[in-house]
């Protein structure tokens, strides 16, 4: 890495550390939920800007990710325990869902998803002994660790960073082993990576597994910070907010997904003087976006970019060869 | 007996509503590759349209005559010539966000601008219900078959018989050589979003006075129409058909049968069935692999 980049890295870590000190509950409460938001649309990036699938079930695993920790720390097991098996199961479901709906190419993957937010809501909904139903589940405790408590929402906050951290650093691991630019040789070029000996179908199912464990790590997380979660929270729309968060940002981008929720959770935040019509208002923002721009604000920023920087002419027949 | 009859005869009625909607996103999809995820408020709207020409004191058959003109300028060209234009040399994946947040547009629009509740939405046929072999069967649910029916039967005329038809298809199949023999491509595409607004028209005009007119209409419907033109087969006009009459019966019964809450899960198990045992859809043909 460049040394500038590192700086800027650090930068970066320090305003994440310094933004919530004498902030009101409400905003510390809104950062925790954007760095929460940010590890969900970072699962999806993996499986929408660098595998090429469309899940529109993120929302359903974090439901998931939500409900296990839930329920198990309710019953008074750590909450390390629980975000654990709420991963992991995350993980399998992934997998089970996966497995039938790439056998087939086109976007099989999104209906099958989409079909299985809607099941997940009607099953939350429905099973009222397990979770609830329509009331969900109140006052999951906030973990303790090494006797601090995260009770207070500023201590929540930092829990969430390092979560965060953690989360962060484990996707730059992924992306950065040879196994994660198999994902990016599979959506640059799929016949060729496949040429080249690599398992299309293996390595889409396992990118897909992994961005829906991101989103148990963030539904266990969700829990203990609102402390309060019914079947609504996870239904096919909050899915679509997640897609939205991945495709403002910029898919394929590594700080696109942290970028897009920070747009997706304060947008509505500062459009909120105009009352009703902030959903409007937000929707032509998006579609205006996507017709100039189709990838996201980072996209948009990086043409802006490339107006100004002196050019470098590339060979045109190197180019032309890297497209064959 | 008489009882699995009106279930049926109302699911049959349902289902063509549906399979107009599904029809109209086949197409689509055909024509441009676009999945539509506003198809539901595509339904939704054109009833408000219509009820604005009510409101302006103008007879009911030419405020359906507004609706649907106001239909195929909005929904077909602006759509056709703002959005999905600019977007198609980029992939499916922007058009698709594009389409989402379309919807949320349309929706909300409907919500701030016209109201929240539910509109009352004046019926165009007799609601008389009258008694065939102990089955109560009304003649809105006959005459909203029959006309979903007409509709898509003159349509799959149209495309098959007609010189314009067989240039749409043709388009659709492989733009590349229909443009090569002198289609005129962009053209037959316009022609087809013209079509899926006017289906949208039709199914919004039906629907509307057994669900009444309301802004949130379209979730439910987009969604059923979405999974009927799944498990028809995405690339047939007759699966789109089969798929949404089969749709509309399944609610119908499982709704009676198995249990109201579990009502709109049925749908999406035959989703997945048809996902894993028949990909292609009940009446699709297989597509060579992409990859």
């Amino acid at each position: 890495m460049k040394p500038l980049t590192l700086i800027l890295l650090g930068l970066a870590l320090v305003a994440l550390i310094l933004a919530p000190i004498g902030q009101g509950n409400y905003i510390v409460y809104t950062l925790s939920s954007w760095l929460l938001f940010s590890i969900s649309a970072m699962g999806l990036n993996l499986t929408l800007g660098y595998a090429g699938q469309v899940s529109l079930a993120q929302a359903g695993f974090m439901g998931i990710g939500a409900y296990i920790t839930a329920l198990m720390t309710l019953a008074g097991i750590h909450w390390v325990v629980a975000a654990g098996v709420s991963i992991s199961s995350c993980f399998a479901v992934g997998l089970l869902l996966g497995w039938p709906a790439l056998r087939v190419q086109h976007h099989f993957l999104a209906f099958v998803t989409l079909a299985f937010n809607t099941l997940l809501f009607l099953v939350l909904r429905n099973e009222e002994e397990v979770t609830g139903g329509s009331f969900g589940l109140v006052g999951m405790p906030r973990p303790d660790f090494f006797g601090l408590s995260t009770m207070s929402n500023l201590n929540f906050y930092y829990f969430s960073l390092v979560c965060f951290l953690i989360a962060v650093a484990v996707m730059w691991g992924i992306l950065r082993s040879p196994w994660g630019r198999a994902f990016k040789a599979l959506r640059e070029n799929p016949i060729r990576a496949e040429s080249l000996g690599l398992k299309i179908r293996r390595q889409t199912l396992l990118a897909f597994a992994i961005g829906s464990a991101f989103g148990g790590l963030a539904g266990a997380m969700q829990a203990p910070l609102v402390q309060f979660i019914e079947p609504g929270s996870f239904g096919l729309i909050h899915s679509l907010k997640i897609l939205l968060m991945v495709v403002v940002g910029g898919s394929g981008f590594f700080f696109g997904p942290m970028l897009g929720a920070a747009v997706v959770i304060l947008l509505p935040e500062l459009l909120r003087f105009t009352e009703g019509y902030y959903l409007m208002i937000y929707a032509a923002l998006v579609i205006v976006l996507m017709v100039f721009s189709p990838n996201g604000l980072i996209g948009a920023g990086q043409k802006i970019w490339l107006k100004f920087k002196p050019k470098h002419e590339a060979r045109r027949d190197m180019q032309k060869g890297f497209q064959l | 007996m008489a009882e699995l009859l009106q279930i049926i005869i109302s699911g049959l009625a349902a289902g063509s509503i549906y399979a107009l909607a599904a029809v109209g996103f086949t197409l689509l999809w055909q024509a441009s590759q676009t999945i539509n995820f506003a198809q539901g408020e595509f339904v939704m709207l054109p009833a408000f349209f219509v009820l604005v020409g009510l409101g302006f004191g103008l007879p009911l058959w030419a405020a359906i005559l507004l609706g649907l003109g106001a239909s195929l300028l909005i929904l077909g060209v602006a759509f056709k010539k703002l959005i999905v234009e600019p977007m198609l040399p980029h992939g499916t994946l922007p058009l698709v966000i594009a389409t989402i947040a379309l919807g949320l547009l349309m929706k909300e629009s409907v919500k701030e601008l016209y109201g929240a509740t539910a509109q009352p939405f004046p019926a165009i046929f007799p609601q008389t219900v009258y008694n065939v072999f102990g089955a109560s069967v009304s003649v809105q649910d006959i005459c909203n078959l029959v006309v979903s029916m007409l509709a898509i039967g003159g349509l799959q005329l149209f495309l098959s018989r007609t010189r314009t038809g067989r240039c749409m298809q043709a388009s659709a199949q492989n733009p590349a050589v229909a443009e090569i023999l002198g289609v005129d491509v962009k053209r037959m595409v316009m022609y087809t979003f013209l079509i899926n607004a006017a289906l949208a028209t039709i199914a919004s005009v039906l629907i509307s006075p057994i669900y009444l007119a309301k802004f949130s209409n379209g979730e439910t419907l987009g969604l059923v129409a979405f999974i009927a033109a799944i498990v028809g087969g995405f690339n047939q006009i007759r699966g789109a058909l089969v798929g949404g009459l089969l749709i509309g019966v399944i609610d119908n019964l499982s709704a009676v049968y198995i249990s109201a809450e579990y009502r709109s899960a049925m749908p999406m198990i035959l989703l997945i069935a048809i996902i894993l045992l028949r990909p292609q859809g009940l009446l699709g043909t297989k597509e060579g692999r992409t990859v």
